[in-house]
């Protein structure tokens, strides 16, 4: 088949697509996990729409976590996206670090950009690749290149393609844009786990802004590895009491995804 | 004669320094200039190049025509020329250095040549000219035993070599490519926009003898040559081979457009050459059942325009090692270079995330007094700790150590503070064994 009629015929079905997108399809959310969550969301977090994260700069951490286990929710390949100053400040990504919470590495695919126009840039070209799952644009402060023409951009490629975007801003103010919602995530202490040790990755979760749906909304919440979601705060925890579980020799080969979970 | 002499004999003597470096890279610039008569270029220095003309000599007009082509093209380069063709290139060489008198035909020029001409150390060549043997023609026509025996086998080979009896290959600067193709244009092209035409159009013709081959390239080098001898690169790479004209003329547009500089046509471009170095095996394209491209040819396709635009070091993904040491556990290579997945382990269930998602390099250093740490200072803020989980030993690599440098232990904690940040602190040596003060660090952060 030659390429232009592939195109032609991708085309027809976003344009399909999107005129019956006012009954949202079974594909076009995902759900977090977190019931009183989705419920806020109307079923889960929009797919190939614009998410913005804010966090304070010294949250680099846990709002990173946060970010990659969303991007990890919505599945596929993940293009992520920094500037070298805050690669350099924040500290790298470290692959056994998001092996360790559950994310396979091998779906990452890294750029490291001079400066934040650079990085805009090269997240449209990303959004324009149907292929990925996800377009993470990890940013610090408020760049002068990022303004509403250019998140009006990104939400707009990310639509016409149905690639996910998560624009995730680092001691960033919060500032008009595109975006479908906004969160505030901080860290939080987490559950404690036998003989009083830091356990899982715990956050307080704000939606400050929702498009076209009421918003708000503060949840304490941690990430549940063995299901793949995210929960209340202490629900993660408590799995790994129950039962007898055989350990899993560290070094066995990664396992097939959990297909997403889908509601409706 | 030195320069006090020479200085006397003329006054107005202009003078410079000896510049060796600079030299060199005014050879490897004409030699860069003479890559549009052949591919085969080797550089002699401090003054000589060969050019190996086999095959190409149909290009222009015969031997004749390739003379007034060299002329005329080196006229900017040196004042001085002295070109010969032979059959070796041992025998050009010999030929442009010392011939002297004219001669009717090659072999007659060769056996003309001074016996200077092999290029033999002062001694033997004294000692021939002593035996009578003044020219080439003399040597030759000697039995080459007698000769061998007095002079060493060297001669005899350099003799023949010369004389056009043993042929030799050239080392040439650069390999040859596996598929090159070029454009020629009588009236200079004036501008890059036509220049990046052309090169699409060639891109085409590759495309077709690329698929009539069943093979594809990784890497594609366009070289636009001006008609001042000015030569310009521009090479592309992609993770995955490639035959698609589109694609193809895309990537050079990307490349053209991170340069630095535009691309200046000077007073024209008059020859084109885009070139294959490597071909791997491209079977033809696969189609997913749904009617679209193959999803890891359209994330390729995206990586390789990235990593054109930006440099291929700045897109990345992570390879595992096997290393105990966190900083060496995993590699960020170009994504350009790796096309299949790589396996990661498996964390243990019930266990919290053991390592951090962010590393710093180098570890930050803090102020904590001893023991698992109660509180710490980091860039100016001061966390207090409400959890730890350690100490995780993490010892140094004892089989690469030098005798006296011994490599420190590590220490590391999970350390949470009541905010709820979670890091990950070492102690950098173990108290008393190894360090009387050791030094406290932080490594990275956790989700």
């Amino acid at each position: 088949m030659s390429e232009s009629l592939r195109l032609v015929q991708r085309r027809v079905a976003l344009i399909e697509r999107r005129r019956s997108s006012a009954i949202p399809q079974a594909q076009s959310f995902v759900t977090s996990g977190h019931l009183a969550i989705d419920q806020v969301l109307g079923g889960g977090l929009m797919l190939g729409r614009m998410h913005e994260v804010l966090a304070d700069r010294d949250n680099a951490g846990s709002v990173s976590g946060f970010a990659a286990l969303l991007a990890r929710l919505v599945g596929g390949e993940t293009l992520w996206l920094t500037e070298e100053a805050a690669w350099r400040q924040a500290g790298a990504l470290h692959p056994a670090g998001l092996a360790a919470i559950g994310i396979d590495p091998a779906r990452l695919i890294i750029g490291v950009l001079p400066d934040a126009a650079a990085v805009l840039r090269a997240a449209v070209d990303g959004l324009r690749c149907p292929a990925l799952g996800s377009v993470m644009i990890a940013l610090m402060g408020d760049p002068r290149a990022l303004d509403l023409t250019a998140s009006r951009r990104l939400a707009l490629a990310a639509e016409t393609h149905g690639v996910t975007a998560i624009l995730l801003r680092l001691g960033g103010q919060v500032a008009p844009n595109a975006a479908q919602t906004r969160w505030r995530v901080a860290a939080a202490p987490s559950a404690p786990m036998a003989a009083d040790v830091p356990g899982h990755p715990a956050w307080d979760i704000e939606l400050m802004r929702q498009r076209g749906r009421p918003d708000g909304g503060r949840w304490r919440a941690e990430w549940n590895r063995e299901q793949g979601r995210i929960c209340d705060w202490g629900e993660a925890g408590g799995t790994a009491l129950s039962g007898a579980v055989v350990p899993v020799p560290v070094d066995r080969p990664a396992a097939a995804r959990s297909p997403l979970r889908q509601a409706g | 004669m030195t320069l006090a002499d020479a200085r006397a004999r003329v006054p107005e003597l202009a003078v410079a320094d000896a510049d060796p470096a600079a030299d060199r890279h005014w050879l490897e610039r004409i030699a860069d200039a003479c890559d549009r008569f052949t591919p085969l270029v080797e550089a002699e220095p401090p003054d000589g190049l060969v050019l190996d003309m086999s095959g190409c000599l149909h290009l222009f007009d015969g031997e004749a025509g390739l003379i007034v082509a060299v002329e005329a093209s080196m006229q900017r380069w040196a004042s001085e020329l002295r070109l010969a063709m032979a059959a070796t290139p041992e025998g050009a060489r010999a030929l442009a250095r010392f011939q002297s008198v004219p001669a009717r035909d090659e072999a007659a020029a060769l056996r003309r040549l001074p016996v200077a001409a092999l290029e033999l150390d002062a001694e033997a060549e004294r000692s021939l000219r002593r035996a009578g043997l003044k020219r080439l023609g003399d040597l030759a026509d000697r039995p080459s035993a007698p000769l061998a025996a007095r002079f060493g086998s060297a001669l005899i080979d350099r003799l023949d070599r010369v004389l056009g009896r043993s042929d030799s290959r050239i080392t040439p600067r650069r390999a040859l490519p596996a598929l090159m193709l070029e454009r020629r244009f009588a009236e200079p092209i004036a501008t890059a926009d036509i220049a990046m035409t052309v090169i699409g159009d060639l891109s085409g013709e590759a495309a077709t003898i690329l698929e009539e081959r069943r093979r594809g390239g990784r890497r594609f080098v366009a070289r636009l040559y001006r008609s001042d001898g000015h030569v310009i690169d521009l090479s592309v790479e992609s993770g995955l081979p490639l035959r698609d004209p589109a694609r193809i003329q895309r990537l050079f547009e990307e490349r053209v457009g991170a340069l630095a500089d535009p691309i200046d046509p000077g007073f024209g471009f008059d020859m084109i050459r885009l070139a294959v170095p490597h071909d791997e095996p491209l079977a033809a394209a696969q189609l997913a059942l749904e009617g679209g491209e193959a999803r890891e040819e359209v994330v390729a396709a995206l990586i390789d325009r990235l990593s054109t635009r930006v440099g291929r070091h700045r897109v990345r993904r992570f390879m595992p090692r096997d290393s105990h040491l966190p900083e060496q556990a995993s590699l960020a290579l170009p994504a350009i270079e790796l096309t299949s997945p790589a396996a990661w382990p498996e964390p243990q269930a019930g266990e919290p995330p053991l390592r951090p998602i962010h590393l710093f390099d180098p570890p930050q250093p803090v102020e904590v007094p001893d023991g698992p740490p109660q509180r710490f200072r980091w860039r100016r803020t001061l966390h207090e700790v409400a959890r730890t989980e350690g100490p995780e030993r993490i010892g140094a690599q004892w089989w690469r150590r030098v005798p006296d440098d011994p490599g420190l232990t590590r220490d590391y904690y999970r350390v949470e503070d009541v905010r709820g940040r979670r890091f990950w602190l070492f102690r950098h040596g173990l108290y008393g064994d190894e360090r009387a003060d050791p030094r406290w660090y932080v490594h990275g952060l956790f989700a």
